[in-house]
């Protein structure tokens, strides 16, 4: 029975951190975008190149905060949360 | 007013050297302590996929839970001392003619960064150069740390968010500069009913700037470790039947690890020592209600103060 029920929590906690991933969809779609838009106006004003590019890396890097969140709830799932549920589980089946 | 001349450097002096090979070691020395430090600490290796937070190198009874003094915290102490050798070293037999070379690269180091806090923050803040530039050097010789195979404080969340809360009570400074009154009256702006956002809105500054720099450095070294995991198991089985010892080395993970590391180790680290001193930068001085403040200290009689652009 505890066996069952750990193989059954694994396993859910393994696609639980697939899904949280896809988190990373978001992200990349926007930067994308960004960088699209950088290039675009490098090439209409190419003068500007180094304030463009140093705008577009700081959006960038808080585009992809969203990205990190989903991210770390992956990490969470699959090294925290082990330790913790599998406390529980015992607990509730003794 | 008179500027008292410099003492003269006599850079070829025996004392000279021996202060410069002093700060040399004092570069040197705390990351080779941390390097025998982690070597004495670690566990022995397992099979499989090894992906492990900070070592703990001694637990200090305390009344309500134990402190650790982790591999993080000492891994940035090291990083301090060592970063503090290359400052005094780089600053070492300053002369009006610049006879070192290593002069103009610390002339160059304070003119960037002074001219990236002007740029940013503004003419009044120009007094906090010294505390961008810390907070950037520490940050990414941090995040490099981890080529020389130690572990990075920035890969620690208590670490970011230990930066993160001192940047918090900056914002909070500057914010609380308009008046307390004042500030609370924002919270409740454009409707009363955005009060709880406003609330969390606050607290999410400094939690996404702490999670943004950690996530991006744990992220690096999880990809590193998995690859580098999958590349050894690989090998085994491709190159297993070579005879002796030859068939127990992970030749595969020759070379492919070291051109991802540049990405997420180099790349990633300096980038975001970079952004992390960016969003104080702009956190900070976007935080300061320049209209109720000039308005408190007219009614304080002090004068106005402007922040000149640039």
């Amino acid at each position: 029975m505890l066996e069952l029920a750990m193989g059954i929590m694994l396993g859910l906690l393994g696609l639980g951190a697939g899904c949280a991933m896809i988190a990373g969809i978001g992200p990349g779609i926007g930067e994308g975008n960004a960088v699209a838009k950088a290039c675009e106006a490098i090439g209409r004003q190419p003068e500007c190149k180094s304030d463009v590019t140093s705008t577009m890396i700081m959006g960038c890097a808080i585009a992809e905060t969203t990205g990190l969140y989903g991210l770390i709830v992956a990490i969470l799932l699959i090294f925290v949360a082990p330790g913790i549920f599998t406390g529980i589980l015992k607990d509730a089946i003794k | 007013m008179t500027e008292k001349a410099a003492p003269a450097v006599d850079v070829k002096s025996a004392k000279f050297r021996r202060v410069d090979h002093a700060l040399i070691a004092m570069i040197i020395l705390p990351i080779l302590a941390l390097i025998v430090l982690k070597v004495l600490f670690t566990p022995a290796a397992g099979e499989g996929v090894q992906i492990a937070g900070a070592l703990v190198f001694l637990e200090i009874p305390a009344p309500l839970m134990p402190i650790y003094i982790s591999e993080s915290q000492v891994n940035s102490w090291g990083v301090m001392i060592s970063i503090l050798g290359l400052c005094l070293y780089l600053t070492h037999g300053l002369t009006a003619k610049a006879e070192l070379k290593r002069q103009l690269v610390a002339e160059w180091m304070v003119e960037k960064c002074e001219s990236l806090v002007r740029n940013n923050m503004g003419g009044y803040f120009k007094e906090w150069a010294p505390f961008i530039a810390a907070i950037m050097g520490l940050s990414a010789f941090s995040s490099l740390i981890c080529l020389l195979g130690l572990f990075s404080p920035t890969g620690d969340v208590n670490i970011t968010f230990g930066w993160a809360i001192l940047v918090f009570f900056m914002i909070m400074y500057y914010k609380f500069r308009g008046g307390a009154w004042n500030y609370t009256k924002g919270l409740f702006k454009p409707i009363p009913v955005f009060a709880p956002m406003n609330v969390i809105g606050e607290f999410a500054t400094p939690v996404s700037m702490a999670f943004r720099h950690y996530g991006n450095i744990l992220s690096g070294a999880v990809i590193s470790a998995l690859i580098g995991s999958a590349l050894t198991g690989l090998s085994k089985s491709l190159l297993g039947f070579l005879p002796g010892f030859l068939g127990d080395i992970p030749l595969l993970r020759v070379g492919l690890p070291a051109v991802l590391s540049i990405y997420f180790d180099v790349f990633s680290g300096v980038m975001q020592a970079f952004i992390f001193a960016m969003l104080t930068m702009l956190n900070v001085a976007g935080a300061v209600p320049w209209d109720d403040w000039n308005a408190r200290r007219k009614k304080q009689n002090k004068p106005e103060i402007q922040n000149t652009a640039a």
